[in-house]
């Protein structure tokens, strides 16, 4: 019950805040509204027993790269922004492309959950949440066991990211 | 316990909201979080499937895509800071210097 309670409460939060952050016209009301979505997703994995993700999400996304954004907004002149049209022209046309993905998509996904096809992958039962965990601890060994190499791969995409961005921000390229 | 399809229609929905942000806002910056949105609706699949089979490996994957994300918002931050020195806009459609 109180499971139920918890999805559906964020992820009506996080639809709405998505929704928000598309549509307002200042860049700050949207920069808020995203660290209300990336809050609430951080709750959906807190839900779903992902208690590392949960605290990597908050303190990466809503306190590392929200800041970054909001930096970026200072820096940038808003006033200017605020009395200009927010959408381009292909607005509709992208609008219309994009629902009819989505209702192509869930119509897929409703029909393999409750359809004909009962043999689904999302029809079977969830596994045990003690599977997952204790789930620092399990994360730690697939991502320093299995996953060794994606990890340090990733290390060098932040490297080249981070010597990427201090070029890009210099005065005299 | 909540079905793993309501998971995958919160993840479309969130999919779906940041497409048609990409593709209609002006602002540069927010058509960069609308790509984080789409970055976090790709984790919420991931998360809810490695609930759905017990396994962490989904979790893991929902790391390198939150360190991917990263990353990409220092770098296209930086882009848009040093465009934003030469030519004073952040508004896409006025973006058309390799147009010609």
């Amino acid at each position: 019950m109180l499971d139920k309670a918890l999805f559906y409460f964020f992820g009506s939060l996080a639809i709405v805040s998505a929704i928000l952050v598309v549509t307002r016209r200042s860049a700050v009301h949207s920069a808020i509204f995203l660290i209300t979505a990336l809050l609430a997703t951080a709750g959906i994995f807190l839900q779903l027993h992902a208690e590392f993700l949960f605290i990597v999400q908050i303190i990466l996304y809503a306190g590392g790269i929200m800041v970054l954004f909001v930096f970026v907004i200072m820096l940038v002149n808003l006033d200017v922004m605020l009395h200009q049209v927010r959408f381009t022209r292909q607005k509709w046309v992208a609008l219309v492309l994009a629902v009819s993905l989505g209702s192509f998509a869930a119509f897929w996904i409703y029909r393999s959950g409750h359809g004909v096809a009962l043999k689904s992958v999302l029809n079977i039962p969830a596994a045990p949440t003690t599977r997952l965990e204790p789930n620092t601890e399990m994360i730690s060994q697939g991502l320093f066991h299995d996953y060794i190499l994606p990890f340090e791969l990733a290390s060098i995409l932040l490297l080249v990211a981070m010597i990427g961005a201090v070029v890009m921000a210099k005065k005299k390229v | 316990m909540i079905p793993v399809s309501h998971y995958l229609f919160l993840s479309l929905a969130l999919f779906i909201i940041g497409i048609v942000g990409v593709l209609t806002r002006r602002n540069v910056i927010i058509i960069l979080m609308s790509v984080e949105l789409i970055l976090n609706a790709v984790n919420i699949n991931l998360v809810a499937f490695s609930r759905l089979f017990g396994s962490v490996d989904g979790q893991i994957f929902a790391l390198f895509i939150i360190t991917d994300a990263a990353a990409e918002a220092a770098v296209g931050l930086g882009i848009i800071i040093a465009f934003f020195r030469n030519r004073e806009t952040v508004l896409a459609d006025e973006m058309d210097m390799l147009k010609w």
